[in-house]
């Protein structure tokens, strides 16, 4: 790891205020991603600005149809929470699936948005579950949050404070993982809302995106249509066409066991 | 260089100490404390070789900095038996031969404690979840489940 500065925030606006004055700061949240691509060296930070302990980002609660979660909040809190097995049960067990149990202790809901992996699984249940992503700034709705590789609508500085998740009327999410990383080779979170459901698939393509091909098939009663290849990732782990397949057969999957 | 202040206590000692700020838990225990029984496996945080506890919950401490466990309780393996008693689960992977190089026994060990806190009579897919982040070279991972299953047992009718 390069050298750099560490400093504790307790408050947004301290967080936000100091991220200002620095020269080339990043935030730290659980450090998951952050820590080990610096030591891999492919980033580089002057500061780190910690921003795991402050209290307003952390947590979990309800608001009519909407379940709101502190940026800073753990996957493994998410994955425990008696509030989220009851209202979206699929997203309590898609935070258990992360990783491993030392990864779901540190590692948050913020960081993994902000990050935006192509095979992440908060993206998926982000888009399916019409999520706003709330910041320092402003609201974001989750079609205009997820841009490209690893990249947001988040401006420089920018600090997600919590994402608010509406609730289902049911939902479930499929993945097949990758066996050493665990993380999605294809995952598809499927949400049924009254006006209909919402497909979200992510490891299958450079970013995260809705398959509206498929929503609007199931909306007129029809077969879920074949996937097309092109533009899909194609890697050691998985070529195209396999990734389009695992993209139609984790959604009949995803479809069958929504609850 | 920046450096930052910590204070910890470790295995119940207070120890405070300026260090860079990019040192890493691991890199804390290891060199700034010579606790090397906490293992580094792997730099992608994924071998689970540097578990430890901190504030009672099972991490790893390659992918934490030193500074962010500044004012915790830290638990290594050194710290795991007492008066020259192996800690139960110790023991039982003692028994069971769950080791064979060793080089991953300290991190299993943290994650298998860990893991037995919460869970009584578990079966063996439920250990299997949850060695997830712990690689082992060696063992086939059969006898380490057997182990898991034996001290969890064992830490529960004490
Ligand atoms: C072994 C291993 C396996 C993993 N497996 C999976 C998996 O199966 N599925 C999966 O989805 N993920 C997986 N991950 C990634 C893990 O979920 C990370 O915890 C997560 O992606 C990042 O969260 P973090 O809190 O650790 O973020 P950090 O590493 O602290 O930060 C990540 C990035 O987000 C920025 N950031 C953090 N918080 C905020 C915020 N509130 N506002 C704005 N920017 C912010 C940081 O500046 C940084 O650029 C794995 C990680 C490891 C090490
Ligand atoms: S050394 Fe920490 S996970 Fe491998
Ligand atoms: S005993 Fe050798 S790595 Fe596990």
């Amino acid at each position: 790891m390069y050298e750099f500065d560490y400093l504790k925030v307790s408050s947004i606006n301290e967080a936000v205020s100091k991220f200002k004055e620095l020269d080339d700061p990043r935030y730290l949240a659980g450090g998951h991603t952050l820590l080990p691509t610096m030591k891999q060296r492919l980033a580089s930070p002057s500061h780190l600005v910690d921003i795991s302990n402050i209290p307003d980002i952390i947590g979990i609660s309800t608001n009519n149809n909407e379940v709101s979660i502190g940026s800073a909040t753990t996957h493994h809190a998410v994955a425990t929470s008696e509030t989220i097995n009851n209202l979206i049960p699929a997203l309590a067990a898609l935070a258990n699936e992360i990783g491993d149990p030392q990864v779901r202790i540190r590692g948050t809901i913020g960081g993994s948005l902000a990050n935006n992996d192509p095979a992440a699984d908060y993206p998926a249940a982000a888009l399916a579950l019409k999520a706003t992503i709330v910041t320092s700034e402003r609201e974001i709705s989750c079609d205009d949050f997820f841009v490209d590789l690893f990249e947001t609508a988040l401006n420089e500085g920018e600090l997600i404070t919590s994402v608010k998740f509406t609730v289902p009327q049911k939902a479930s999410y499929v993945k097949f993982p990758n066996p050493a990383s665990r993380y999605a080779i294809v995952g598809v979170m499927y949400a049924e809302f009254e006006e209909g459901a919402r497909i979200a698939v992510t490891g299958a393509a450079p970013c995260v995106f809705r398959a509206h091909e498929m929503e609007e098939a199931l909306k007129r009663g029809e077969e879920l249509p074949e996937i097309i290849a092109e533009g899909l990732n194609s890697d050691i782990h998985a070529g195209a066409e396999y990734r389009a397949h695992l993209v139609k057969v984790m959604t009949k999957r995803a479809i069958e066991n929504a609850k | 260089m920046s450096s930052t202040s910590v204070s910890m206590t470790v295995n119940g000692q207070k120890v405070s100490k300026t260090v860079p700020a990019r040192t890493l838990l691991v890199t804390f225990l290891r060199e700034h404390l010579g606790l090397t029984g906490t293992h580094i496996g792997c730099d992608t945080s994924q071998c689970g070789a540097c578990n430890v506890h901190v504030d009672d919950k099972c991490v790893k401490s390659c992918t934490m900095l030193a500074a962010q466990a500044d004012g915790t309780s830290i638990k290594t393996i050194e710290g795991v038996a007492k008066d020259g008693e192996l800690h139960p689960m110790q023991l039982a992977f003692k028994q069971n031969h769950a080791l064979q190089c060793g080089f991953c026994t300290p991190g299993m060990v943290m994650t298998a404690i860990d893991f037995a806190k919460n869970h009584q009579n578990p079966d063996e897919q439920e250990i299997r979840n949850h060695l997830e982040g712990n690689f082992c070279r060696c063992t086939g991972y059969h006898n380490i489940v057997k182990a898991i299953s034996d001290g969890t047992k064992a830490m529960h009718n004490k």
